[in-house]
């Protein structure tokens, strides 16, 4: 069994969608004033926060075993730089 | 050797000394059928052609070793020796290798599998399990020491760096490998915390690409929960294992830019969204300016202080707020607003009263021509300082 299911907020998959969500909804034009300005200031941030996450990482890699009583590991290996 | 009366023992030991010797290392053609895989490990099976028939054994250490699961029908080369049974009096042959008559061979059983894993809906369209986005946690079941893992792992890091890529070293040929590919996936699907996985493995023969057309894998792949990528061999192979796959990628290569985006791209679009975000906000606030504008003009007349008390704390609310996110429209706002106050001012009814004027109202309307009055009349004149009733006379 997965041991924490991961958070789907944290993903930038959600992160970009949420993005989109916010860019169409603005444009619809519909959104009262402060509504659209609390809109864009979350998504001034996602963009920035995905941006970042972008130019950030470097690949991670690691190697999936099992110890002897069945659990699993994860060792980290060295990137191919 | 007159009469001399052997028992069933001696005979079966003579024979048995006899077969043994004889033919030790042998090499024969033929075609499986009965083919058994014991709970042991160990194969039995017969080998037959149009005139007789053997029984052939291959010991588990030794199955392991093949390449194919020999199957019903399959035409082999079995070298082994003839072993006798002593119990049963059976002689058979204890194969050291087996191998398919020919690629024919190979190809037939790949076929067989195809229509029967076909039949079964294992290759159906609905069947196949969407290709994430932007996968986080991308895991990876080949050979460690493969060309293709390094493939994947240069074009991984080169389009998208941000994900965690986790190997499950497998054998990709030979000795068991696709019991290991099997269990990789299998397992891969207990720890379950990746998005998706590619199987896969650089180019070969046939024989060397054989493990991905074994069943055992397309059970796996088709068992998966996390979507499965394959990228077996070159663009031109096609094994069971792509058929089975959410997503048959050509090459390792292929499989790495299918399943991460282009960081490029994806940072071209964020900013895009960036510039569309500040676009479309200038627009909701140039619509809001219209709107005060129009309703400044419609009312103003009627109701002017009450609407300048109101503008104004709307200005100042949107000012505030504005001014925590963009200054320079803030200003814009302002200053909008300021000379609207100006115009709303120059025609606010109570300073050209003062001068003399008198509004005139009849059922609380405003008078504003000589032809809307008629003789006797009620109607009500507004000075600057109070009303008076009056009554048209003439």
């Amino acid at each position: 069994m997965s041991k924490t299911p991961k958070e789907k907020k944290d993903t930038f998959e959600y992160s970009l969608r949420r993005l989109e969500e916010i860019v169409e909804s603005l444009e619809e034009g519909s959104v009262p004033l402060d509504d659209a300005l609390k809109l864009y200031e979350e998504g001034i941030s996602i963009s920035k926060q995905c941006i970042e996450k972008l130019n950030s990482a470097e690949l991670k890699l690691k190697r999936l075993s099992k110890d002897a009583k069945g659990n699993f590991e994860l060792f980290t290996e060295g990137t191919n730089e | 050797m007159n009469n001399h009366i052997l028992s069933v023992g001696e005979l079966t030991r003579r024979i048995k000394s006899v077969l043994e010797t004889d033919f030790s290392n042998v090499s024969i053609s033929g075609e499986i059928s009965n083919f058994k895989r014991h709970s042991s490990g160990h194969l039995y099976f017969t080998l037959k052609d149009e005139d007789a028939q053997i029984s052939a054994v291959v010991w588990r250490g030794r199955a392991a070793n093949l390449f194919f699961s020999p199957q019903d029908g399959m035409k082999v080369i079995a070298r082994g020796s003839i072993t006798v049974y002593e119990p049963r009096g059976n002689y058979q042959i204890d194969c050291i290798s087996l191998q398919p008559l020919g690629i024919g061979e190979l190809q037939l059983a790949f076929e067989k599998l195809k229509q029967k894993l076909a039949s079964e809906g294992l290759f159906e369209h609905e069947n196949k399990k969407p290709i994430p986005q932007y996968p986080e946690r991308i895991g990876i079941v080949t050979s460690p020491t493969g060309a293709a893992l390094q493939d994947m792992l240069n074009i991984i890091s080169r389009r998208f760096p941000s994900v965690e890529v986790i190997l499950y070293p497998v054998n990709v040929q030979g000795t068991g490998a696709a019991e290991e590919i099997a269990e990789a996936i299998h397992n891969f699907n207990k720890f379950g915390e990746i998005d998706v996985m590619i199987i896969g493995r650089g180019g070969g023969s046939l024989e060397d690409l054989w493990a991905f057309n074994e069943e055992v894998v397309a059970r796996a792949v088709f068992a998966s929960k996390i979507p499965v990528v394959s990228a077996i061999g070159h663009e031109i192979d096609f094994t069971i294992a792509d058929f089975v796959a959410d997503l048959r990628a050509p090459t390792p290569s292929a499989a790495a830019e299918l399943v991460v985006p282009n960081k490029n791209e994806v940072a071209e679009n964020i900013i895009n969204y960036y510039y569309s975000l500040e676009q479309y906000l200038g627009y909701t606030i140039q619509s809001h300016l219209e709107t005060i504008e129009s309703l400044l003009k419609s009312y103003a007349f009627n109701r002017p202080l009450d609407l300048l008390r109101q503008y104004s704390q709307r200005s100042d609310e949107l000012g505030n707020s504005l001014e925590r996110t963009i200054s320079h429209r803030f200003t814009f706002v302002q200053q909008h607003l300021d000379s609207l106050h100006h115009r709303l001012a120059s025609v606010d009814p109570h300073q050209v009263l003062k001068r003399g004027y008198v509004m005139v109202h009849k059922n609380g309307k405003v008078i504003s021509t000589v032809s809307a009055l008629l003789t006797n009349d009620e109607v009500e004149m507004q000075f600057h300082d109070g009303k008076r009733n009056v009554t048209v006379s003439q």
